[in-house]
């Protein structure tokens, strides 16, 4: 186990490295150079040498590369042109944000699509799983930024169920400590910002879930339906075992794997997809402030974002890769 | 022993009577298969009976639908099972489900597909005790390992924590085997226990089972293509072909004089060890997927060398000869050479 | 097990064909597919708007009849003179959203067209080469999934600056390492395949084995794969545009960006949210349906 570990861990390796060479080309290829996209379009020669040379953007490009690199360790990205305020102090203050709501889109898709395919698989060709293949394929079509528009339309605008956006109605009295605002509200013993928190997430939390659920439900469908056929499943019930037990240790522990992968995958996406659904929701997040930097072209910004959510993603899968080895013997040994 | 006197089986009641049992399969879009097709045979206490046929001959369907373990949708099984005086098939579902595994227990064919590829053996051992003789903790794992030992695994504490994938293809039939005898069932079904596994280790097995199922007083039902392992075993066999039983007798009256076309084909086909050596073999021609439907006349017709113009021209019966069940209008003579 | 012979009996006149008729089968199964002809109709309809979009729309895409009409507060809904109502800035809708229909089709063939050619290069030189080739290519390819899909077409359509071959080139971009795999798995799978094998014992040469044998075994998969990056394109340039990224030109509208748009008049206006957006959705679903049918029939491995 520890030698697969240690296995995986050097693979993120040349990715990582990949990545940041990737991402300072990039920066360096933007139009006018990383110093004019720093200073904004209006910059002048002047200000932009000035720059070049604070930057150390005139030396070579190893010495470049290598500055870059030891900063980038630091978490050093440098400052948003929009805000002037250090790239690194804008994420922290808006990942709690898109943290809060990855988890609350994980749980709706997750809640509903692991039943909604187990049973689709049991009840095989009946109206459930009729409904739920043809939902997932709709699933998969509907823009999030769509979906967004029509639940808030429906559910905020026509019927007043939910607040429309943000996160916190400002008019409630709360405290912030940790910036995950159910858990705020919770350990500050405030039930009506907790509450307020929560009735803030659902249409978002919905809008960014609903790929993940159709994901979710086609593949534990899928894999149910392999699993319930294989020779294990006939001895389990040979046994005479209850049919619950079957499900649990015969059928569902075998037929989660793949689940599981598709989990991490699309969990390793859900920042991404947050820059659509946050934008819509004007939830002040990390998608809402990277949606916000491509209209300014604070690139800055875009690059240090595109770093960590991308090594973000690279360390979920890793993870889930890992857990894989612990439910599943046959990876250990591998 | 038991298994040349035959006198007092024949006097007791039979723990399993199989009534004209049929199992049909219906595929959306496609042909109905009749898999089953009026099968009817008994297994009394303590007897060893054997189903011998080809694949597709309706063996392990049988099985199956004895265990109540064919999938509901697109099947039919028509007939009685008569288990102790119950009919299995119209059992309510919970309470088949306390005979799987506590009074009928199954072995199947492949060890490695029959085991949860992610559940330690010893689970899956103490599963069947947990669930039907309330035994817990530290007493089932005890027992398993127990269990473990007489099916002779060794090292069977070790044993208990690992995981299929680090058993021996012999050791995961023993671990199977000891599943199944864990709630020490009145039969034993095994379902071609050995064709997955090599040679050397097929007749440990088959010894295995015998030797338990002699310990227990358990009947067993095994079914097989392979007619050395009934030789070896069985105290009555029945010859399916294409879902029916064509031939049934003693193990003795079988093999000393097979009647029924078929029958003499199989025992004419397996490499003999005494036959001179370069004498040729003896295949049955054709496949077992040359058929003729049963109601038109004869399945095994298109290849048998027995063949007469009746044989096509209306399904034969099952006639009783005294010492067997024939179905064949024109079988072997008594100790005639089997045709090559 | 035997219920699994039974059936294999009975299904073995359809297990022995060659792999032609396989195709034939399966084109016959589509042909009886609800879903898939459903997933047909959607694209053709898709289709014929983008390519007839001007005998349609009753209006030019910049035209603004309602321009009278319009206030901040008041935006006209449909009506039997604007089908799809007015937007913002008094043009119809309807003949926006028709409009609409030849920008999205278009990212979406470019987009793909492109993203397939480079995975089947790069696919095809890991996969034909092998050794070191592979090595560097599946590095890239690995490195390029590490990035999520949207995330890395942001990047790219800000580094060409906004613009609709920005979109198509992010968007084909991004494409590319799907299609790398598939191609590579493919040439793994069929070098040691029997037919390959025959060949290479013949004394054929590398590139005739790939060009002549390989490829257009692989030609299947590579359809299926290509016919649901449609879909997705479409949906991912919908997003970039959404964001800002695409095209600004008032005269090709983008559904995106209709929608982008629309945003502060979503309470008064609804119906410019929607018709842009059910636009997508059917050409989209259209590719998936379709794509996804296609799959289940080609390999029988989806097929549930």
């Amino acid at each position: 186990m520890l030698k697969f570990v240690v296995r995986r861990l050097l693979q993120l390796i040349p990715i990582l490295l990949g990545l940041s060479v990737l991402l300072f080309v990039w920066l360096r290829a933007l139009p006018g150079g990383p110093a004019q996209a720093l200073l904004g379009e209006r910059a002048t020669a002047e200000s932009v040498a000035r720059i070049e040379a604070l930057y150390g953007l005139n030396e070579p490009w190893y010495v470049q590369y290598w500055k870059f690199i030891s900063a980038a360790v630091q978490l050093d990205f440098g400052n948003s042109a929009r805000t002037n305020r250090p790239v690194i102090e804008e994420m922290s203050r808006t990942f709690p944000a898109t943290f809060e709501l990855a988890i609350a889109a994980l749980i709706f898709a997750i809640g509903i699509g692991i039943p909604l395919g187990y049973y689709a698989a049991r009840k095989y060709g009946s109206w459930l799983d009729n409904l739920s293949v043809s939902g997932s394929l709709l699933g998969v079509a509907v823009p999030v930024f769509f979906l967004a528009y029509i639940l808030k339309y429906v559910f905020s605008v026509q019927l007043g169920w939910f607040p429309t956006q943000g996160r916190q109605d400002p008019r409630v009295d709360a405290d912030h400590p940790t910036g995950l605002y159910v858990l705020d509200g919770i350990i500050t013993g405030n039930p009506e910002a907790t509450w307020d928190a929560i009735m803030h997430l659902v249409l978002p939390a919905i809008a960014l879930g609903a790929i993940p659920l159709a994901i979710i439900v086609r593949i534990t469908r899928a894999s149910v339906l392999d699993v319930v056929h294989e020779d294990y499943v006939r001895t389990a019930e040979a046994k005479g075992l209850w049919e619950r037990t079957i499900t649990r240790r015969h059928v569902l522990r075998n037929a989660l794997l793949p689940v599981i992968t598709v989990i991490g995958l699309q969990a390793g996406l859900l920042f991404s997809g947050a820059i659509l659904t946050e934008t819509v929701f004007a939830f002040d997040g990390v998608g809402r402030f990277i949606a916000e930097a491509i209209s300014n072209r604070d690139y800055a910004v875009l690059q240090g974002f595109i770093l960590v959510i991308a090594a973000m993603y690279v360390v979920v899968n890793l993870l889930v890769d890992l857990s894989y080895g612990l439910i599943d013997p046959r990876v250990r040994v591998r | 022993m038991r298994v040349t006197d035959s006198e007092p089986l024949l006097r007791s009641e039979p723990l399993l009577d199989v009534r004209d049992l049929s199992v049909t399969f219906t595929r959306k879009g496609g042909p109905t298969v009749r898999a089953v097709d009026g099968v009817s045979f008994t297994v009394r206490p303590g007897e060893t009976v054997g189903l011998v046929g080809e694949s597709g001959s309706g063996k392990s369907v049988t099985s199956l639908a004895v265990m109540r373990l064919l999938p509901r949708r697109g099947v039919q099984v028509g007939g009685q099972v008569l288990f102790d005086g119950d009919d299995l098939l119209t059992l309510p579902r919970d309470r088949m489900r306390d005979i799987r595994g506590r009074d009928i227990a199954m072995v199947f064919q492949d060890p490695m597909s029959s085991l949860n590829p992610v559940v330690p053996i010893g689970i899956q051992v103490t599963e069947v005790l947990e669930r039907h003789q309330d035994l817990k903790g530290e007493t089932a794992r005890a027992a398993a390992e127990e269990l473990l030992f007489r099916v002779g695994i060794p090292d069977p504490r070790r044993r208990l924590k690992e995981y299929p994938h680090q058993l021996s293809g012999g050791m995961r039939q023993r671990a199977l085997i000891a599943m199944a005898l864990a709630c020490k069932p009145r039969l034993l079904i095994a379902d071609e226990p050995t064709t997955a596994l090599d040679v050397t280790i097929q007749a440990q097995i088959i010894e295995l089972l015998k030797e338990l199922v002699q310990d227990t007083g358990a009947s067993l039902v095994m079914i097989t293509h392979d007619l050395g392992v009934v030789a070896g075993l069985c105290d009555t066999v029945h010859v399916m072909y294409s879902g029916r039983i064509v031939e049934s007798a003693g193990r003795r009256e079988l093999f000393g004089e097979p009647r029924h076309p078929y029958t003499g084909g199989l025992l004419a086909s397996v490499p003999r060890l005494d036959a001179p050596r370069g004498a040729p073999l003896h295949p049955i021609p054709g496949s077992p997927t040359d058929v003729l439907s049963w109601h038109k006349g004869c399945a095994f017709a298109p290849r048998c060398p027995n063949r007469l113009d009746a044989c096509i021209g209306g399904p034969p019966r099952l006639e009783s000869l005294g010492d067997r069940s024939l179905r064949c209008l024109n079988p072997l003579e008594q100790n005639e050479e089997v045709p090559a | 097990m035997s219920l699994s012979e039974v059936e294999a009996a009975t299904e073995s006149e359809q297990v022995e064909q060659p792999a032609g008729n396989l195709r034939k089968e399966a084109w016959k199964r589509l042909k009886r597919d609800p879903i898939a002809l459903v997933g047909f109709g959607l694209i053709a309809f898709f289709v014929l708007v983008a390519i007839f979009a001007p005998l349609i729309a009753p209006y030019a895409p910049d035209a603004q009849p309602g321009r009278g009409m319009i206030t901040p507060t008041n935006i006209p809904g449909p009506s039997a003179e604007h089908w799809f109502g007015l937007d913002a800035s008094g043009r119809d809708e309807f003949s926006r959203v028709v409009y609409g229909a030849r920008q999205s089709l278009l990212v979406g063939v470019v987009a793909t067209l492109f993203g397939m050619a480079g995975g089947l290069l790069l696919g095809v030189l890991a996969g034909a080469f092998g050794g070191k080739v592979d090595t560097v290519v599946m590095r890239i390819v690995d490195i390029m999934l590490s990035i999520p899909g949207l995330l890395m077409a942001i990047a790219i359509a800000a580094l060409l600056g906004a613009g609709l071959w920005s979109v198509m080139i992010a968007i084909a971009i991004i494409n590319v390492p799907v299609f790398a795999r598939l191609l590579r798995g493919q040439m793994l799978a069929q070098r040691g395949s029997d037919y390959v094998l025959a060949a290479v014992s013949l004394g054929v040469r590398r590139r005739p084995i790939v060009l002549g044998h390989i490829l257009p075994n692989s030609i299947s998969p590579v359809i299926v794969q290509a016919t649901l990056t449609l879909a997705t394109a479409i949906i991912e340039a919908a997003g970039l545009s959404f964001l800002g990224l695409g095209g600004a030109d008032p005269r090709v509208p983008e559904w995106g960006r209709m929608l982008a748009d629309t945003q502060r008049y979503l309470a008064s206006a609804p119906h410019l949210a929607f018709f842009p957006g059910i636009a997508i959705v059917i050409a989209a679903l259209g590719f998936t349906m379709l794509g996804e049918r296609l799959r289940e029939a080609i390999d029988p491995k989806y097929r549930r």
